[in-house]
């Protein structure tokens, strides 16, 4: 077994001869809040787009549980207990509520077409247990009322949420977050950030977090790595990371750190 | 809790097919009358008589209010019109390709792989029912003189196997190229008929396709005679219920569209059907959350070409005699503009789509042949202004037997008719019927208040 939960080693990442990630390692333990930030195109998404093995790394290891994910297919990697939200909202635009956060439960059911097309059945009462989990999470993140509203019409705080609720309903082990209060007022962000440490306390799920509210990161994450120009330039607790020069570099520019 | 709104108590009772109550009597009266459609029921399909029959107890000899009104006595109109004998042959052929409809509407609608290529499959299933029932001492052709049971499922099953080898370019392809693949498909499908006649039989003539007879083994007179010409009496032990050729072949293909809808409706609303919407909406999104994107495109298109070829040996079989080339572009069009008519994605949209652009030409030439007889009044009128009854006389449509002049026939005004449909559809209502349908329900949902 494995020290840590997943483990980052020396990943490259190129796209022909821009190099998105360069030799990235980190860590992350069970039941921890970690985050990732850094200035625009630092390469924050990318590394997500690496964990969940959209994109594939020329260089490195990725070990999960000590084991290595690397060249896995993306649906494998989710069935391992990785599940994320996305930047830019990718819910099922025309589905409901309800049937995206089942289609979040997709790697926990097991019923096939075959099965699916009779109904009455194992298929019948898997579709109910399941439905059963998807309204706790539902009563959850207080979304009852847009049950049966297709996303594409909700609010975009709502959608927000109704994406953390679908990453949810995969039981997953980490939670890989993408700017969850990105473009959010002040209410939603306080919300957002209950949902997160409620999901932490109760749950236990470990996260990684990628934001650039900075006040929402100092506040509640574990440990912070932060990147620029797909390049580590600090890790660390958020007291240090703040008080880190190089940090300070990175966004406000050089004169002012030293 | 008088006055409460119905509320659903189970989770069961919330994903049923017909959730309310309404809905449950609506499907239910219309399975009802499609299954009485072909016979002639007096006050149902046929014509209302003018005094209960003496039979009848109780009611015996009293006239009827309804049987007073005299165009009822002819039947009621719109029931009567499609309950003649000559509607049969469309009505079954609607049933037919609804089967069909469903299936590309579970490859297209639901899982958003465009695909032209449907026809292709359809032909598909019907050459293996021509080869595993068609008879066996033919010359010409391939047969092995199998039962039903087993060259209908087996049409499917080939097909859905064609569908499997067709899929991986899905994964590759999308949209609008996918499209162009999957109509190159039609055409090799056509061509592969022309080279092989002992399947697809001769390009001219096609071959005869086995009937829908249910018997136990090659050999032996059939269980069931579905498609003999002999009009049974005495079904269900009612003596005086006689049922011919024609409405026997339209109750099997009614019970077997029943049947395929149910499971279509079933696949759409289970685990299967999820992951295939997932993937019509955010592909990539579908994959993160664990969908296996190849696997899944694998799974549409084998159950969409398993319809199809269930839908392509049972025509066929209806038609008795099809030549490789009917499967052409033209019917993998036709499905295109059912389910843009019908709405696509829904087992509603893809049914009421197909109802609509099957039977409409008929509505279209039933209409124009009934303008036609007519000589006085206004009817006779409309009839003068819109019919062109030879050289010389305006009027935008020509009778079928006139020598073409300007004005086209019903056969083109037909094709007419249809772009302009999905033109409008598509502009006005994306959703198709089925939006036209949502529309109302929304409408009454909140009356008398506007939201």
């Amino acid at each position: 077994m494995a020290d840590h939960l997943l483990e980052v080693d020396d990943i490259t990442l190129r796209f022909g001869g821009v190099t998105a990630i360069n030799g990235v390692s980190f860590h992350v333990n069970d039941g921890e809040l970690f985050s990732i930030i850094g200035p625009n195109g630092a390469g924050k998404t990318s590394i997500f787009n690496t964990l969940s093995q959209v994109y594939r790394p020329q260089e490195g290891d990725i070990r999960w549980q000590g084991e290595s994910i690397m060249g896995m297919r993306p649906d494998k990697v989710a069935e391992l207990g990785i599940a994320r939200t996305f930047q830019n909202i990718e819910l099922f635009a025309n589905m409901t509520v309800v049937d995206n956060l089942l289609t979040g439960r997709h790697v926990r059911m097991k019923n096939s077409w075959l099965t699916g097309a009779l109904w009455f059945g194992p298929a019948k009462t898997e579709e109910m247990e399941n439905r059963r989990k998807v309204e706790d999470i539902i009563d959850f993140l207080e979304i009852e009322q847009y049950r049966k509203s297709p996303v594409a019409m909700l609010p975009y705080g709502i959608q927000k949420r109704v994406e953390l609720g679908r990453a949810l309903a995969m039981d997953p082990v980490l939670l890989l977050l993408d700017e969850p209060v990105a473009g959010m007022n002040q209410e939603e962000t306080e919300d957002m950030a209950r949902f997160i440490l409620d999901i932490r306390r109760e749950l236990g799920i470990a996260m990684i977090m990628v934001e650039h509210d900075m006040g929402l990161v100092m506040d509640i994450a574990d440990r912070i790595l932060v990147l620029d120009f797909g390049q580590r330039i600090a890790e660390g607790l958020p007291d240090d990371i703040q008080k880190n020069p190089d940090v300070i570099a990175a966004y406000l520019g050089g004169e002012l750190a030293h | 809790m008088r006055g409460r709104p119905k509320l659903f108590t189970s989770y069961e009772a919330d994903s049923a097919i017909f959730p309310t109550s309404l809905q449950k009597w609506l499907a239910a009266a219309g399975i009802l009358l499609l299954f009485m459609l072909p016979f002639d029921i007096p006050f149902f399909t046929g014509p209302v008589p003018r005094a209960f029959p003496d039979s009848w107890p109780l009611l015996g000899g009293r006239y009827t209010l309804l049987g007073q009104i005299p165009i009822l006595q002819d039947g009621i109109p719109l029931v009567r019109f499609l309950g003649d004998s000559n509607w049969l042959r469309p009505m079954t052929e609607v049933l037919i390709f609804a089967i069909a409809a469903i299936g590309l509407n579970i490859l297209a609608g639901v899982a958003g792989q465009v695909s032209l290529g449907h026809a292709f499959f359809m032909g598909a299933g019907a050459c293996t029912a021509a080869v595993l029932g068609g008879p066996e001492d033919s010359e010409l052709f391939w047969g092995l003189g199998l039962p039903i049971w087993i060259w209908l499922p087996a049409s499917g099953i080939v097909a859905a196997l064609v569908g499997i080898l067709v899929s991986p370019t899905a994964v590759r392809l999308r949209g609008l190229y996918l499209g162009i693949v999957t109509l190159g498909l039609v055409f090799i499908g056509i061509h592969l008929a022309r080279v092989f006649p002992q399947i697809a039989g001769d390009t001219e003539s096609g071959r005869r396709y086995p009937e829908f007879d249910i018997r136990a083994w090659k050999e032996g007179s059939p269980q069931v005679t579905i498609s003999s010409e002999e009009t049974v009496t005495g079904w269900f032990g009612l003596n005086a219920f006689t049922v011919t050729e024609r409405q026997k072949v339209y109750l099997f293909c009614l019970v077997v569209l029943l049947a395929m809808a149910f499971f279509g409706k079933n696949l759409m609303r289970s685990r299967t059907g999820r992951a295939l919407q997932a993937i019509r909406d955010r592909d990539i999104a579908a994959e993160v959350m664990g969908v296996n994107e190849a696997k899944y495109k694998m799974i549409a298109f084998a159950i969409s070409s398993f319809y199809a070829g269930i839908a392509g040996a049972m025509w066929a079989s209806f038609l008795g005699k099809v030549a490789g080339n009917q499967f052409s572009l033209f019917i993998s069009v036709e499905f295109i503009a059912i389910l843009l008519i019908g709405g696509a994605g829904t087992m509603s949209g893809a049914l009421a789509g197909t109802f609509f652009v099957i039977l409409l030409p008929e509505l279209v030439e039933k209409a124009t042949e009934w303008l036609a007889e007519q000589d006085s009044g206004i009817s006779g009128a409309i009839g003068d202004f819109l019919l062109t009854e030879g050289p010389g006389d305006f009027g935008p449509i020509s009778e079928p037997n006139v020598a073409p002049g300007w004005a086209l026939n019903v056969f083109d005004w037909n094709v007419v008719i249809y772009g302009v449909l999905i033109v409008v559809f598509l502009i006005f209502e994306p959703l198709g019927l089925f939006g036209i349908w949502i529309k109302i329900r929304n409408y009454w949902k909140g009356w008398p208040f506007s939201y």
